[in-house]
């Protein structure tokens, strides 16, 4: 330690940040509060915290009265699905990309990088009539479809760049050795990449999971997820406060948790390997 | 070591996924082109037929067209400027020595991971609601007028909703890149008898340069296609104040049900994105290590 720390500047500081840090937090920490009041009490005015009505009733309703399970199950097909084949398809490219380079190389990760770029709404139209015309309107496997092209550029950069930090050297190596190509590939190849492979498909998990746009136009019923079960929740005269509460603090929490523990990776795969 | 059979292997390893990324955006671009060129309404079916640039015309008579222009570009620079100011300071302060790190961290992104329609719905009912929103509570008890947020101004409220999800993304980012910043820099200009606005502005600012500017980048491709959010929000309205370029065509297309003006503003939202994609991607090609 080159710099003495006080610990009244320590405390100051620990203060200030917490107190930031609760600020941002709190629209999340007074949903999930919310979510366990009684309706009455959750639009009680002034707003109740110490003595408001504690409840699980919304959480019960909620799962019972509407088809809630079904529009988590859909997220749970689609996010997951999505990001499996995604994966699938993206790991020979990344691989090939990050150990035989070629002269194009850079400007096809580039090139896929920049079909990010089109905006969604622009290719509503065809998209939603091919969507109806080949009967994937409204069904799970069209959104797995949809989302898995549309973050592919994604989870191809991120693979991309956590296997190129693993060293060639390791292959020529195992090859001197007489090791097969699958041999290689699985002994060698494949514990170095798991790493990787699981954070792109941590965050790419999350990434589909909140997509709201072509999961609110191209479904209705059927394949329908949570946001656009959020999306269509009205509250009128906030009668449903507690219960729109509790159905947010349901779609969110599984994500918010597995965001928890992917943050570190966040960086680093959200920037491409820029920032780490 | 690379030799003829393996740069065909890895040719082929590539390919679906450059194929299908090439259909993905090639088969509905030329769909798009076609039908903004059409006259094409599904509530009126038996009129079609070729509408030569009426529906480009139409657009760019539109009143809402240049709102919505005004409104995209004003989203995407409040959101940046809100992110980026706020996340330098907050990412400062939580590098300094401070007890809890790892969980002020983790307090922080949270907003991140919260899906758009949810966080938008919980601002417009938990706190912007003019009767029940704890905003309100808070202005009943300070004795003033409740705001309307989302009626009197939408896109300042939408701007701030958006800005919540992001600043997390920006915060952290520009974090990582602080902690690698070397303290003994910053210490021998202390020493040298810099104050700490000269050391931020000539040493910690120069450094963050590179993250600041993939900041920009990453927000900017996401920022460009919101719509959860205003959906879920103010649909667009009141009238048209917070119709953002995206959200008119989704009006278009599906209320409307106007599919060739829909086109043609895709078409046009198309244009406008590959100008703004062209400068991103030269500079980003600098900060990325392909």
């Amino acid at each position: 330690m080159a710099r003495a720390v006080t610990p009244r500047r320590k405390l100051f500081f620990t203060v200030a940040a917490w107190s930031i840090a609760l600020l941002i937090f709190f629209p999340v920490l007074w949903t999930i509060l919310t979510s366990f009041k009684t309706e009455v009490s959750a639009v009680a005015s002034p707003p109740e915290l110490l003595g408001a009505d504690w409840t699980l009733e919304n959480y019960s309703d909620v799962w019972a009265r509407s088809d809630y399970p079904r529009f988590f199950l859909n997220s749970v097909i689609i996010s997951i699905g999505s990001t499996l084949l995604g994966l699938a398809i993206a790991i020979p490219a990344a691989w090939s990309m990050a150990f035989v380079p070629g002269k194009k190389t850079k400007d096809l990760l580039m090139w896929m990088l920049s079909t990010k770029m089109m905006p969604s709404a622009a290719v509503l139209i065809p998209m939603y009539l091919i969507f109806q015309r080949t009967g994937l309107f409204d069904t799970r496997i069209g959104l797995v479809l949809a989302l898995m092209l549309m973050n592919l550029p994604v989870i191809v950069w991120m693979l991309y760049t956590y296997f190129k930090e693993i060293p060639a050297e390791i292959l020529e190596a195992a090859r001197m050795d007489g090791a097969s190509l699958l041999n290689e590939v699985l002994y060698v190849l494949t514990p170095m990449a798991i790493p990787g492979i699981a954070s792109t498909m941590l965050l790419n998990i999350i990434l589909a999971w909140n997509e709201a746009f072509w999961t609110i136009t191209l479904t209705t019923v059927n394949a329908a997820p949570l946001s656009a079960f959020i999306a269509s929740f009205s509250a009128p005269q906030g009668l449903f406060y507690a219960k729109l509460s509790a159905a947010s603090t349901m779609a969110i929490a599984p994500i918010l948790i597995m965001g928890w523990f992917g943050q570190k990776q966040l960086v680093r795969g959200l920037t491409f390997g820029a920032v780490k | 070591m690379s030799t003829q059979s393996s740069r065909a292997t890895a040719r082929l390893m590539v390919a679906p996924s450059v194929v299908l990324l090439f259909i993905w955006m090639i088969v509905p671009l030329i769909l798009t082109v076609w039908f903004s060129f059409r006259i094409y309404r599904l509530l009126s079916p038996e009129r079609n037929g070729w509408a030569g640039f009426r529906n480009y015309t139409w657009f760019f008579n539109s009143p809402d067209f240049w709102l919505g222009i005004n409104n995209t570009l004003l989203l995407v620079g409040g959101v940046l400027a809100i992110t980026i100011v706020f996340g330098v300071l907050i990412a400062l302060l939580i590098d300094q020595p401070v007890w809890g790190q790892g969980p002020l961290r983790i307090l922080v992104i949270s907003p991140f991971f919260i899906m758009p329609p949810v966080a938008a719905s919980i601002w417009e009912n938990l706190f912007m609601h003019p009767q029940n929103g704890l905003l309100a509570a808070g202005a009943v008890g300070m004795g003033i007028k409740p705001i309307l947020f989302l009626e009197s101004y939408p896109m300042a409220s939408v701007i701030f909703i958006v800005a919540w999800e992001w600043l997390p993304f920006a915060t952290l980012i520009l974090l990582t890149a602080l902690q690698s910043l070397s303290s003994e820099q910053l210490e021998a200009a202390e020493m040298d008898g810099a104050s700490s606005l000269s050391r931020f502005r000539y040493i910690t600012l120069p450094h963050l340069t590179r993250a600041i500017t993939v900041v920009i980048l990453i927000q900017t491709i996401f920022l460009l296609g919101i719509f959860g959010e205003i959906f879920t929000t103010t649909q667009g309205g009141p009238g048209s104040a917070s119709t953002t370029l995206p959200y008119m065509i989704y009006k278009q297309a599906l209320i409307a049900k106007d599919i060739g003006r829909a086109a043609a503003g895709g078409i046009i939202a198309v244009i406008l994105a590959n100008i703004v994609a062209f400068f991103l991607m030269r500079s980003m090609g600098k900060h990325l290590d392909a």
